[in-house]
This record gives C-alpha cells, sequence and structure tokens, in this order.
C-alpha cells in the first residue's frame, strides 16, 4: 500500500474545513462507512457527494479537520471514495484518526498553491510525491516521523497494535 | 535544561529525565475517558483482540452526548458500553444520570495536578484547569491505549499566555477565552500547549480556568494549563483523597511565543457564524432577532454560569419571541442550583431546564435549530449545521449576555444592571 500511486481529480477546499460540515452529528450515531459517506461534506458542499469518483483527492488549507475528535470524520471521507487528502495542515485529532483508520493524509503548503479544482493530481503516499498531471509541477509532501510511518505501513492503528501485541 | 509544564509532565510519563519539543515520546496515560463514543472505542478494542483493558481502574466512561438516549442505535450503543464497564470492571462509569463528562471527571476527583489525562472528546483539554496535562484523541487510539496503556505523543511547544489588568463588570472568563480565540484564530495554537498566568488568572476559580482550558482547544491547542496554586489546591481538597504531584514551569522556560491580554480594555465578545474565531466585541452583533439561547455545556454549565444568568434575568421574564434552555453541567451542579432556587427563578421567567449533558451543543437532540433559524449559546462551537440545520446560525458568548439576550430576544449591545 505505501507505494501505490494514487491517481484522482482534485476537490478543492479553504482553511479550517472542519469535522462538523465534513459530517454532521446528526449522522454520528454510525460508525461505518457506507453510512456516513452519503453526507459527507453535505454542509459545505452539497454536491461534493454527487461529483466524487472513487480515487479522488481532497486539497485544503489549513488546520484541516478542526473540532470534533469524532473519528466518523476520516472514516465518511473514506468511505465516499477520496484516496487522499493534501492539505496546508491538520488538526491535529484529525491528523491522528487519519492515520489510525488508515486515510492517507499530506501535508504539502506549497502543493496545496498548484492545484486546482478538477486537475489530475498523482500521489504517492509512501514517498509523498505529489504531481499535477494536468498542468505540471511536482512538490514532496513533509515526511512523517519513522514511529508513524510503521502505523501507516500497517495499514492502521489497529493492525499495528496487533502485530505489537502478537510480537511480545 | 529549564522546562515548561507540558514538556515535565510528558518527560514524566514518558520514562525520561526529559524532553524538548517536537520529540515523539511513548507515554502512560494516568487516565484514559471516554463517553458514548466508547461504543466505538469498544467495537475497535475487539478489532484488535484484546481481552483485558490495560487498567480498568485509570478508564473512565460518563454517558453525556446523547443521553438519555434519542435513538435506537445509541440505546445500543450505551448497552454495549454497559456491558463492557460490568465484564471488564470499570468502576468508574457514570451513567446518564451525572452529566457532562469533563466536569464529572473534575467533580469526581479523576483530574489530578501533574497528571497526563486522554479523551475521546476534542474538549479533554479542559482538565488544564486543575493542572493537568490533557487532550482529546479518536476512537481506534483510545482502543490501542485500552490494550497497551501507551501512546506516541508528539512534545509540544508552549505558549504563554500573560493577562494583565482586571475584568470589569460583565465581562468573564468566556469573554477572554473567547477574545484569545479570535486574537490566535482556529489554527494559533495548532499542536501547542498553552500556560496561562497573571493576577486575574491567580484569582480566577476553577470554574473560569475551565472554560479557558476548554475553548483553548479551539485554538487547536493540544494542553491548555492554569498553574497549580491555592486556587486548585482548594478545589482538590473537598474531592481527591489523593496525593499528587504539582508541576511548576521552570522560571526561565522557553516559550515559542508570549502572548498579552489586557483585562483593563476587555469588554464582552460574541463569535460571529460560522467559526469559533470569528470574535467581535459584543455591540458589533447587537440586533441580531434570536429564537433559541442556550446556557450550558462543558465551556459555561457551572453553578457560577447559571446563578450569573438568573440574577441577570430576575424577576423579569423570557421574551416569548426566543426559547430559553438551561442545561446545568452535571447532576451535582443541577443539585446545587435548585437548592439555591437558581433553577426555581430560570423557570419562572419561561426558561426550559434540560437533564445535564450534551444535548444541543452538538446538535445530537434536545433543541435542534430548523433553516433560517439563529441561536445564542454559551457553548463552544458554532461550525456550520452544529446544533442541526446547514442553514442555521449559531453566535456564541458568555452565560450573562445570553441572560441579557434572552430578556429581549435578541443580541443585545450591553448587559444591563
Amino acid at each position: 500500500m505505501p507505494y501505490e500511486v494514487l491517481r484522482g481529480s482534485v476537490f478543492r477546499y479553504g482553511d479550517s474545513v472542519d469535522t462538523d460540515v465534513i459530517i454532521p452529528a446528526r449522522y454520528c450515531t454510525s460508525f461505518h462507512a457506507a453510512e456516513l459517506a452519503p453526507h459527507c461534506l453535505e454542509d459545505l458542499d452539497p454536491t461534493f457527494v454527487k461529483r466524487v469518483s472513487a480515487g479522488d483527492i481532497i486539497v485544503a488549507g489549513y488546520n484541516f479537520g478542526c473540532g470534533s475528535s469524532r473519528e466518523n470524520a476520516p472514516i465518511a471521507i473514506k468511505g465516499a471514495g477520496v484516496a487522499c487528502v493534501i492539505a496546508r495542515s491538520f488538526a491535529r485529532i484529525f491528523y491522528r484518526n487519519s492515520i489510525n483508520i488508515g486515510l492517507p493524509i499530506l501535508s504539502a503548503p506549497e502543493a496545496v498553491d498548484g492545484l486546482n479544482e478538477g486537475d489530475i493530481v498523482e500521489v504517492e503516499p509512501g514517498t509523498g510525491a505529489i504531481r499535477n498531471i494536468t498542468r505540471g509541477g511536482v512538490w514532496t509532501a513533509d515526511a512523517f516521523p519513522a514511529e508513524i510511518q510503521s502505523i501507516i505501513r500497517a495499514g492502521g492503528l489497529v493492525e499495528y497494535v496487533q502485530k505489537r501485541l502478537a510480537s511480545r | 535544561m529549564p522546562h515548561t509544564i507540558a514538556e515535565k509532565i510528558l518527560a514524566a510519563k514518558a520514562g525520561l529525565k526529559e524532553v524538548e519539543p517536537g520529540q515523539l515520546v511513548t507515554a502512560r496515560p494516568d487516565k484514559a475517558m471516554s463517553h458514548d463514543n466508547a461504543g466505538l472505542v469498544i467495537r475497535q478494542f475487539r478489532q484488535i483482540g484484546a481481552e483485558k483493558v490495560f487498567d480498568p481502574a485509570r478508564i473512565i466512561i460518563p454517558l453525556d452526548h446523547r443521553a438519555p438516549a434519542e435513538s435506537e442505535k445509541t440505546a445500543a450503543a450505551h448497552k454495549s458500553i454497559r456491558e463492557f464497564v460490568a465484564e471488564q470492571g470499570v468502576a468508574a462509569f457514570y451513567d446518564i444520570r451525572e452529566g457532562i463528562c469533563h466536569q464529572v471527571m473534575i467533580e469526581k476527583g479523576h483530574v489530578l495536578p501533574g497528571e497526563l489525562i486522554l479523551g475521546t472528546d476534542s474538549h479533554t483539554t479542559s482538565y488544564g484547569c486543575l493542572a493537568a496535562a490533557s487532550s482529546g484523541i479518536g476512537a481506534t487510539e483510545m482502543a490501542a491505549v485500552w490494550a497497551t496503556g501507551e501512546i506516541w505523543l508528539r512534545v509540544p511547544e508552549t505558549i504563554r499566555i500573560e493577562v494583565k489588568g482586571n475584568f470589569g463588570l460583565n465581562v468573564y472568563p468566556k469573554d477572554l477565552a473567547l477574545y484569545l480565540l479570535g486574537l490566535l484564530t482556529a489554527r494559533g495554537a495548532d499542536y501547542m500547549s498553552l500556560e496561562y498566568y497573571g493576577k486575574a488568572i491567580s484569582q480566577m476559580p476553577v470554574s473560569g480556568r475551565f472554560t479557558l482550558c476548554n475553548l483553548a482547544m479551539e485554538m487547536g491547542a493540544k494542553f491548555a494549563i492554569i498553574p497549580y496554586d491555592a486556587q486548585t489546591e482548594a478545589y482538590l481538597k473537598a474531592r481527591a483523597p489523593f496525593k499528587w504531584t504539582p508541576v511548576a514551569a521552570d522560571p526561565d522556560a522557553k516559550y515559542t511565543r508570549v502572548v498579552e491580554v489586557d483585562l483593563d480594555r476587555l469588554e464582552p465578545q460574541i463569535a460571529l457564524p460560522h467559526r469559533p474565531d470569528n470574535v467581535v466585541p459584543l455591540g458589533k452583533a447587537a440586533g441580531v432577532k434570536l429564537d433559541q439561547i442556550v446556557i450550558g455545556s462543558c465551556t459555561n454549565g457551572r453553578i457560577d454560569d447559571l446563578d450569573i444568568a438568573a440574577s441577570i434575568i430576575g424577576r423579569r421574564k423570557v421574551s416569548t419571541k426566543v426559547r430559553l434552555l438551561v442545561i446545568p453541567g452535571s447532576r451535582e451542579i443541577y443539585l446545587e442550583a435548585l437548592r439555591k432556587g437558581i433553577l426555581e427563578s430560570l423557570v419562572e421567567a419561561g426558561a426550559v431546564v434540560l437533564n445535564p449533558g450534551c444535548g444541543p451543543c452538538l446538535g445530537a437532540h434536545q433543541g435542534i435549530l430548523a433553516a433560517g433559524e439563529k441561536c445564542l449559546a454559551t457553548t463552544n462551537r458554532n461550525f456550520k449545521g452544529r446544533m442541526g440545520s446547514g442553514e442555521a446560525e449559531v453566535y456564541l458568548c458568555s452565560p450573562a449576555v445570553a441572560a441579557q439576550a434572552a430578556l429581549i430576544g435578541e443580541i443585545p449591545d450591553r448587559i444591563l444592571p
């Protein structure tokens, strides 16, 4: 998984996209991706779910995922088919939650400047390479610390802890 | 090397002599709190395949977000939690009768100075009001903590907040919290710890400190800590028959930023839709017609908050144009407000009192907004769709401003005596 290449169209949003607009509390009685995904981002962009295709990529500004600790937020994004989120920065709980449930996220401020709505972008989560296929431009996302890379490589925190407990 | 409070607590909990900002450590938390979302934590814990939690005495679970259950799904989640705590021997389980998790945590002596506490709720930063380092995490992360007793944490940089001057008439810790949020913005403290200093902080009771540390989360803070002092000790003596080791920052500790606030110039503040950091002085929002007013939440549902609201409303009536919802933060607060006649006076005025819990704050139930409605709330978030319809608007303020607004059915330009 780490070295696979993702390729999709860009859906662009601004700064501080909060978890209440990613998935409102009225749907958070469910933890299931299939139930959450149809409502992903509905208060911010009601057309998102209709337009998004499997493999597409969200590109956003600073502080993506601020607000609640609800894990339903990255689950909803992943469930909607989004392959990866690229942002200038991520709010801390969302950052951890995404890594823990296996939603690839990349912090890459310069790439965000060079990616427009609808551009086709290629991403290698394993190396952090980001390429704008439509208009050119290559960037490298901020590298993850080694500890976090191990969680990503395991496919998420559940799998990571399973392995750790098994090796004890 | 001199260190901040966050650095000292993380070093201690990671079993290291010292740590520095940016370093990743594996720490052992003193407490692990979950609320209704323990349902998902349990599911992930089973998924991991662990059989026993690392230490049932360190796990605390109050039910508050959707309490009593507002749907069959929630009822099933609550049921699974009740079964789990019985199976695992988690004694600190607080069923729907007790109140909002963060309030219950401090009231029941689960928060001690110098502790590292994690919770599956973003407003877990609140425990800094008792000089603990505490922060929110997600459900899967908590399942891993339950399974292993450990978590990786990045040692945060620390911002020092210096508060000068005194609170003026009708200006409260909520106004200071909102002002700081407007100043630092929603990402101004991302990944960082905050420490608060100044005479007004030393004189501030734990209730106001709670409001400051709670709303620090909206700036992205990982921890928000009020240094241990006589106020902390007084609060704890009655509640926590345990030993604790207060942690102070070294005088020459390194801060990434120092922010000064002059309280003498601070007036009541209000956050406009749809961002908590969209903060302006109250007068700039005056005249906005309201449909609902909420006084409560972990941010402002304590006895002094209810008392302020009741004293402003006095013997007058709540405007028939608005619905005033009042939510005591916990059973303890509810009882005290009953005994002091605060709730009697609010109900006489026309308020609707809800059971202690989160309810409308997150739009879970009890006071959902329709499209086009406007709500003024003492809560912590006004994101689009937060309290119901994505076409509704939420404004955030202090209990005093909310009470004044309840009398006239609109956002006031000032608080009248």
